[in-house]
C-alpha cells in the first residue's frame, strides 16, 4: 500500500481568508442497509465508535466518523490503513442482515477549506445555508457544488472539510480556489 | 443647452473631478456624477439616435427607466454595449461610445427613415417583406437588422471576472428608499434576519429631493440616522448597488451587484449574482413618472420633470435655462420650484387640469411663475434640441398655438408604481382611478408552497403617495412579512405628512381632440420608435389584445422593457377600443427588472473550470505524453498518442499493429462499475439485462445487454460474479451514472421490496487493459499472479498482487486479442500503470487509445453503443440474438421487443461491408435502392454505423444496417457520399478479423 496517492497530491491554495488544501488519505466506506435495525447500529459502532447518526448528521468519535448520506446510506470515514479491515469487520457482523459495505477510499477526493472565509467560499458555488444556524458542528451537508455533487461538514476544529468524486477532484480544487481568490462577501460571520 | 450650475449638487464633490471620453470628445465631470448627468453638464443634448427613424434623441431620465441614453462603455475584451448612462457612475478615464448613429451622432445618414415615417407604420416590416419569402432570411433581414442595430457585440472575450452568492434571509427587502430604509428597521427590531438591496449607489432614494420631512428633519438626515442604526444590527445587511433583478417560485430572488462597474481599477469580481433564498419578500421599488404624449415629445431637451429635478438638486446640472413645465399633477410643480430655487427661468406651467388652487400651485405662483391651465403642449419645436413649445387648449385638436420660447421641457404624466417584482412572479394588480396607475393588489400576491402570499409590496411601490402614507405602509409590510417568517414585533412609524395635492387627470394625448398629424409625432416607446398613431392602427387593423397589439407595434419591447410607454400604450389601445384600461389589462412583467451581464449569469463558468472535466488516474500522464484528447462525457480519453511530426491516422495505425503483434497498453478507467449486492441480486440482473445474469458462476465474467423498457438497446458491459450476493456491472463509459440512476429508479419506485444494494464504484477503480499476444508474458513478468489459461480462462476473473500491487485480473476481451483488464484502486492506478510501461518495454509495449480500440472491436465485429446504437435499435438488429435469453419470463424491454414494429423482417439488421476498392464508407453514409419516395427523395436500403480503415486488414471496413442485410451475404450495394458520387461495398460478415475467436482464448 506504500505507493498510493491522493488524486491531487496535497495541492494546496491560500486566497485573501481562505486556505484550500487536498487531505491526506482517508479511509471511506459506503455503508447501505436498514439503518434502524440495531445490529446495523451495533456494527457501525463496533467498527467506529460512533453512534449513529441522526438525518443529515456526522458522528466523530476517536479517529472515525459516521456520516448520514441518505436513509439507507452512511459514509464511514477511517484511518486508511485500517480500512480493509473495517469492511471485513462489518461484514462479519453484519452476516445475515441485507447490506452492502465498500471501500470507496478511491473513489473520493478530500478537500480541507480553512479560514475566516470559508462558509462564504461555499456560498458562491453551492445553493446551501451555510450560515452557522443552518449549518453547524455535526451536520453534514450533500449539495452540489458548482457543476458537480458534493458534501461537506464543518470540522470540529472549524474548518470546512468537503468530499467530492476523485475524477473531478482537481475540478472541485480550481472552484473552489477560484471563489477564495476573492475579498469576503460580510455576509456570514467569519 | 444643458450646463453645470454654479452651486449645488448634493451627490457630487466638486472638488474631485474626473475625465470622460464621449466618441471623440474629451469632457471633465466630478466624482457623484451619473455619465448622463456629466454628459448633460457639458451641453451633450443628443446623445443617440432612435432605433427605427434615427430621430435624434437625448436623455430623457435620471434612472433605470431612460429610454434613450444607451452607450457602448469601455473598449476592447472590457466592452459592452447598450449601457444607461443614468445608471452609470462616472469613474476617471470612462470611455463611452454613442450607438445606432452611422456616420456620426450630428449626421446621421439613417435619419432619411424620418422622412418617410408615414411610410413605415405599425407593421411595416412585417407587411412589405414578406415577399418573396426567401428574402427575407438573405436580404431584408440583414439589411433591416443592420440598420436597426443598437449596440455592437463585444469582439473579445470578457476580461472581468464575476461570481455567484447563495444568501438565505428571512426578509429580502428590494429598494433603499425611505420605505425600504424603515422596512428594514422595523424587520430588522423584531430579529429576522435581513437583506435590503438598493439598485444605486444611495439610500433614501428620491425623498430628500423630493423634499420629505421625517420626525420634523430633513430627509437627508433621517436616512444617514437610519443608516447607522441599520448598519450597528448584526442581523440586517445592507448592499447598495445592488439591484433586485427577478423574483421566483418559492421565494428565490435575484441581486445582481455592480462591484467594480465605478471603479474598474479596483480588483476582484466586477458584478455578483446574488442567489437569494427568502422566507419573504418585500418590494419597495418606489415609483416611475410617466412621459406625457404631446407631438415632439422625443426632441432633444423633453425630459421626465422628476428627472429635471433630480439634476438640478442632485448633481447641480440644469437641463436648460428656460424650462416650460407641463403637467396633469402636482408633482411637476415641485421641479418649477426645484428650478427657480437654482435660478433658473420657468416662463410657463402647462397645466392639463382645469382647476388648481393647491398649494404647491399657489407657491409657484407667488414665485411669479405663469400658471396655465386648461392648456396643453400642441407641439415642441425644434428638432435636435427643443427651441421652444406651441400652447394650446388641453381638450382641443392643437389646430393652433402660441409660441413659448424654452430650451426645456419637463413633463409629468403621473406616476406608475413599480411593480415588476411583485409580478415576477404572478402577482396581480388593480387599477386606481385616482392616479391613474396599477398598482398591487395585497389580496393576489405571488403565492409560496404553503399557498400563502410571499411578496408585498411597501411605500410608493404599493401605491402609498405620500410621506406619511409611505412609512406607515412601510412599516405594516415589513411587521407583516417578518411575521409571516416567524418574527413578531411591534413599530409605530416616523412621524411625517403627506403633502396637500389636487387630484391629478389622466391625460392620454395632448391635446385630447389632437389631429393625425400630431399624432404621428406623439412617441410612446422612445426605445423602441413607437408612436400614439401605430398603437392606433394596430387596434383598428384587429390586434386587440394587448399582448398581440404590442408585439405588432413593438411597444415595450426594447431593452427598458417599457418602463415609460407600457401605461401610456395601454391607454391608446384601451381608447382605441373604447374600453376601460383595467379591461384590456397589462401585459406581464419578467425579469430581469433591467438587463444584468451575460458574466454574472455565468459566473465562475469559465475557462478551466467553464466544465466539469472528469480526469482517470493516468491523465496527467496522457497528457505529458502529447495525447490527442476525444471528450467521452465529461472525461476526456487519449483518442491517440501521436509521436513527434506523426499525424493522428499513422498513430493509430501504429498503435492497433503494436497491439495485434505485440502489445498494447489501454486506459480503461472511464469504463462504468456498479457493485450490486443482495439475495435478489440475481434476479435484479435477470431483469436488467437481457440474458440470463443470475446463473453465472463466482469467479467468471459474462457479457451482457440492457434495454429499456420500450426495447431499445441502452448500454452493454460485461458483469463479473464476486461473490453468490455481489456482482459488479461493467457499463459504458458515458452510461455509468444513467445506468447508476436507472438501477436505483426500478429498486426504490419498483421494486422497493427486492433486498438489492447498489453503489457506484466507477471512480474507486483505475482500469487497465494490457492487450496482445504478449501480454500474458508481461503479467507473468510482473509476478504474484498465476494468469495462465488454466488458472484464469478466457472470461473468468482472480484477485491478487501483481508486482505488489492489489489487483483484480479480468480475463475479457474488446479487441479480439489476448487480454487482462486490470482492476487497481485508483490511488496506485499510475504505480501499476508505470510498472508495466517499464516492464513491457522489451515487448514494444504500446499505450494505445480510443480509435484504436474502436478499430480492433469493429475488425472483431464487436457493437459499441452509440455508434450501433442511437435508441432506436433492438439486439435482434445487431445479430445479438445470443444475448437474449429465451428462458427468462421477462427483463425490461422484452414485452417491448415481441411489438409487430420490432419483429418485422423489414427492420434493418447489422451485416459487415467492404468496398470493393477497398476505400473508407464515410460514416452515417446511406445505401441507395431503387426508386424514390413520396418527397422525391431516393429510397434508401441501409446505412453505415461504424466505418474505419483497418490498420491489420490495409482496407476499409464498416458495419452498418442494411434491409435484409444477413440474408443479402455477398451482394454489392451501393452508399451515397455527399457530393453525389456512389460508392460500392460487399455484404460480409461483420466479423473481419479471426472469425473464430482463436486469438483471444490462448
Amino acid at each position: 500500500m506504500s505507493d498510493a496517492v491522493t488524486a491531487l497530491g496535497a495541492m494546496e491554495f491560500s486566497g485573501p481568508a481562505v486556505q484550500v488544501k487536498e487531505a491526506p488519505l482517508r479511509g471511506m466506506i459506503t455503508v447501505r442497509g436498514d439503518l434502524s435495525g440495531s445490529a446495523f447500529a451495533g456494527a457501525v459502532r463496533a467498527a467506529t465508535g460512533c453512534d449513529m447518526p441522526q438525518p443529515r448528521e456526522i458522528v466523530h468519535g476517536g479517529d472515525a466518523s459516521v456520516g448520514w448520506m441518505s436513509p439507507d446510506e452512511l459514509l464511514l470515514l477511517v484511518p486508511h490503513d485500517s480500512t480493509a479491515a473495517v469492511v471485513a469487520d462489518l461484514s462479519r457482523d453484519l452476516a445475515g442482515v441485507h447490506h452492502l459495505a465498500v471501500d470507496v477510499s478511491d473513489a473520493r477526493a478530500v478537500l480541507c477549506v480553512e479560514g475566516t472565509g470559508a462558509r462564504e467560499v461555499l456560498a458562491r458555488l453551492c445553493p446551501a445555508d451555510l450560515s452557522p444556524a443552518a449549518l453547524g458542528p455535526g451536520e453534514l451537508r450533500r449539495t452540489r457544488l458548482a457543476q458537480i455533487p458534493a458534501a461537506f461538514w464543518i470540522d470540529p476544529a472549524g474548518g470546512i472539510t468537503l468530499v467530492c468524486f476523485r475524477s473531478v477532484a482537481r475540478y472541485t480544487f480550481d472552484v473552489v480556489s477560484d471563489a477564495a481568490n476573492a475579498a469576503p462577501v460580510e455576509f456570514l460571520p467569519g | 443647452m444643458s450646463i453645470r450650475l454654479e452651486q449645488g449638487g448634493r451627490l457630487i464633490d466638486r472638488n474631485a473631478p474626473l475625465d470622460f471620453t464621449f466618441d471623440t470628445k474629451h469632457f471633465g465631470g466630478f466624482a457623484g456624477d451619473t455619465l448622463a448627468s456629466a454628459l448633460l453638464a457639458n451641453g451633450q443634448t443628443v446623445v443617440n439616435r432612435s432605433y427605427k427613424y434615427h430621430r435624434p434623441r437625448g436623455i430623457m431620465a435620471s434612472g433605470p427607466e431612460e429610454p434613450n441614453a444607451l452607450v457602448g462603455l469601455g473598449q476592447g475584451a472590457r466592452f459592452e454595449p447598450d449601457q444607461r448612462a443614468t445608471t452609470t457612475e462616472l469613474f476617471d478615464g470612462l470611455a463611452a461610445m454613442s450607438q445606432n448613429a452611422w456616420p456620426s451622432l450630428g449626421f446621421d445618414m439613417m435619419a432619411v427613415n424620418q422622412w418617410f415615417s408615414s411610410m413605415m407604420p405599425a407593421g411595416f416590416y412585417y407587411k412589405t417583406f414578406i415577399w418573396p419569402r426567401p428574402f427575407w432570411k438573405h436580404v431584408y433581414e440583414p439589411i433591416i437588422r443592420d440598420a436597426a442595430a443598437s449596440g455592437l457585440p463585444p469582439k473579445e472575450a470578457d476580461a472581468d471576472r464575476y461570481e455567484h452568492f447563495y444568501a438565505f434571509v428571512d426578509l429580502l427587502i428590494v429598494g433603499g428608499g425611505i420605505a425600504g430604509l424603515q422596512a428594514a428597521l422595523t424587520a430588522g427590531q423584531t430579529g429576522a434576519r435581513v437583506l435590503l438591496i438598493e439598485q444605486t449607489a444611495h439610500w433614501g432614494g428620491r425623498a430628500p429631493v423630493d423634499g420629505a420631512e421625517i420626525d420634523g428633519k430633513l430627509a437627508d438626515v433621517w436616512i444617514s440616522e437610519t443608516l447607522a442604526v441599520l448598519a450597528a444590527m448584526e442581523n440586517v445587511s445592507l448592499r447598495s448597488r445592488c439591484m433586485g433583478a427577478g423574483v421566483y417560485d418559492h421565494g428565490y430572488a435575484l441581486g445582481y451587484e455592480r462591484l467594480t462597474d465605478h471603479a474598474p481599477q479596483v480588483a476582484g469580481p466586477r458584478h455578483r449574482l446574488w442567489r437569494i433564498r427568502a422566507k419573504q419578500i418585500v418590494t419597495a421599488t418606489g415609483a416611475i413618472e410617466r412621459p406625457l404624449s404631446f407631438a415632439g415629445n422625443d426632441v432633444p431637451g423633453v425630459m421626465l420633470a422628476s428627472a429635471v429635478r433630480d439634476y438640478v438638486v442632485n448633481f447641480g446640472v440644469a437641463p436648460g435655462h428656460r424650462t416650460v413645465v407641463v403637467t396633469n399633477n402636482d408633482d411637476a410643480y415641485r421641479t418649477a420650484l426645484a428650478l427657480i430655487d437654482a435660478g433658473l427661468e420657468v416662463p410657463v406651467v402647462i397645466d392639463a387640469r382645469d382647476r388648481n388652487d393647491g398649494p404647491l400651485a399657489r407657491e409657484v405662483m407667488r414665485r411669479g411663475v405663469q400658471v396655465e391651465l386648461g392648456a396643453a403642449v400642441m407641439k415642441v419645436k425644434g428638432s435636435k434640441r427643443v427651441e421652444g413649445v406651441m400652447l394650446c387648449r388641453a381638450n382641443g385638436t392643437g389646430g393652433a398655438g402660441a409660441l413659448v420660447e424654452c430650451d426645456s421641457v419637463a413633463m409629468s404624466g403621473g406616476w406608475s408604481p413599480v411593480v415588476h417584482l411583485y409580478s415576477h412572479c404572478g402577482g396581480k394588480l388593480l387599477w386606481s382611478e385616482d392616479h391613474a396607475h396599477f398598482y398591487p393588489d395585497p389580496s393576489r400576491p405571488p403565492l409560496g408552497a404553503d399557498g400563502l402570499g410571499f411578496v408585498r409590496c411597501a411605500g410608493i411601490a404599493a401605491g402609498a403617495m405620500g410621506t406619511r402614507s409611505v412609512l406607515a405602509d412601510a412599516t405594516a409590510a415589513a411587521l407583516a412579512a417578518a411575521s409571516a417568517a416567524g418574527h413578531t414585533g411591534a413599530a409605530t412609524p416616523p412621524v411625517a405628512d403627506d403633502a396637500e395635492e389636487t387630484p391629478m387627470t389622466p391625460v392620454w394625448i395632448m391635446p385630447q381632440q389632437a389631429l393625425p398629424e400630431l399624432r404621428a409625432k406623439m412617441f410612446l416607446d422612445f426605445q423602441n420608435d413607437v408612436k400614439v398613431s401605430d398603437v392606433q392602427l394596430a387596434a383598428q387593423e384587429g390586434f386587440e389584445s394587448v399582448e398581440h397589439a404590442k408585439r405588432y407595434t413593438t411597444l415595450g419591447m426594447a431593452n427598458d422593457q417599457g418602463k415609460l410607454s407600457n401605461i401610456n400604450g395601454l391607454a391608446i389601445l384601451a381608447d382605441s377600443r373604447g374600453e376601460k384600461i383595467p379591461q384590456v389589462g397589462t401585459t406581464t412583467f419578467r425579469p430581469p427588472y433591467q438587463p444584468i451581464s451575460f458574466g454574472s449569469i455565468a459566473g465562475e463558468a469559465r475557462g478551466e473550470i467553464f466544465q466539469p472535466l472528469r480526469r482517470t488516474p493516468m491523465h496527467d500522464w496522457h497528457e505529458t505524453q502529447g495525447a490527442y484528447w476525444e471528450p467521452v462525457g465529461h472525461w476526456r480519453r487519449p483518442y491517440c498518442y501521436p509521436k513527434q511530426g506523426e499525424s493522428h491516422d499513422a498513430a493509430v495505425a501504429r498503435e492497433v499493429l503494436a497491439t495485434r503483434n505485440s502489445l498494447g497498453l489501454l486506459d480503461a478507467s472511464t469504463l462504468g462499475k456498479i457493485v450490486v449486492k443482495g439475495p435478489d441480486a440475481g434476479r435484479f440482473l435477470d431483469m436488467l439485462y437481457t440474458n440470463m445474469m443470475s446463473t453465472l458462476k463466482a469467479g467468471k465474467c459474462r457479457y451482457g445487454l440492457m434495454c429499456s423498457e420500450n426495447g431499445f438497446l441502452s448500454d452493454d458491459g460485461v458483469v463479473a460474479r464476486i461473490d453468490e450476493e455481489t456482482f459488479l456491472c461493467h457499463t459504458t463509459s458515458g452510461g455509468a451514472d444513467r445506468i447508476h440512476g436507472w438501477m436505483e429508479d426500478w429498486l426504490q419506485c419498483e421494486w422497493w421490496d427486492w433486498k438489492v444494494y447498489v453503489a457506484n464504484v466507477t471512480e474507486q477503480w483505475g482500469q487497465i487493459a494490457v492487450v496482445g499476444p504478449n501480454a500474458r508474458k508481461l503479467l507473468e513478468k510482473l509476478g504474484g499472479l498465476d494468469v495462465s489459461k488454466a488458472a484464469l480462462p478466457f472470461m473468468g476473473w482472480v484477485e491478487g498482487e501483481l508486482a505488489g500491487v492489489p489487483v483484480r485480473v479480468y480475463r475479457i476481451s474488446f479487441s479480439g486479442e489476448l487480454s487482462y483488464e486490470i482492476a487497481v484502486s485508483a490511488g496506485q492506478a499510475m504505480a501499476l500503470w508505470s510498472k508495466l510501461l517499464v516492464a513491457g518495454w522489451e515487448f514494444g509495449i504500446t499505450p494505445y487509445g480510443t480509435e484504436a480500440l474502436h478499430i480492433m472491436r469493429a475488425e472483431k465485429g464487436f457493437i459499441m453503443i452509440g455508434d450501433e446504437t442511437d435508441g432506436t435499435v433492438i439486439p435482434q438488429d445487431l445479430g445479438l440474438g445470443w444475448a437474449i435469453s429465451k428462458k427468462k419470463d421477462d427483463y425490461l424491454g422484452k414485452r417491448a421487443q415481441q411489438r409487430s414494429h420490432m419483429t418485422d423482417p423489414n427492420r434493418w439488421k447489422l451485416v459487415g461491408l467492404e468496398t470493393l476498392d477497398g476505400s473508407v464508407l464515410p460514416d452515417g453514409a446511406y445505401a441507395v435502392g431503387e426508386g424514390y419516395n413520396a418527397n422525391g427523395q431516393r429510397n434508401t436500403i441501409g446505412r453505415v454505423t461504424s466505418t474505419y480503415h483497418s490498420p491489420t486488414l490495409g482496407r476499409g471496413i464498416a458495419m452498418g444496417l442494411v434491409h435484409h442485410g444477413p440474408d443479402r451475404m455477398g451482394e454489392v450495394i451501393r452508399f451515397a457520399k455527399v457530393d453525389g458520387a456512389l460508392i460500392d461495398a460487399r455484404i460480409v460478415s461483420p466479423v473481419f478479423h479471426d472469425p473464430d475467436g482463436e486469438k483471444q482464448d490462448v
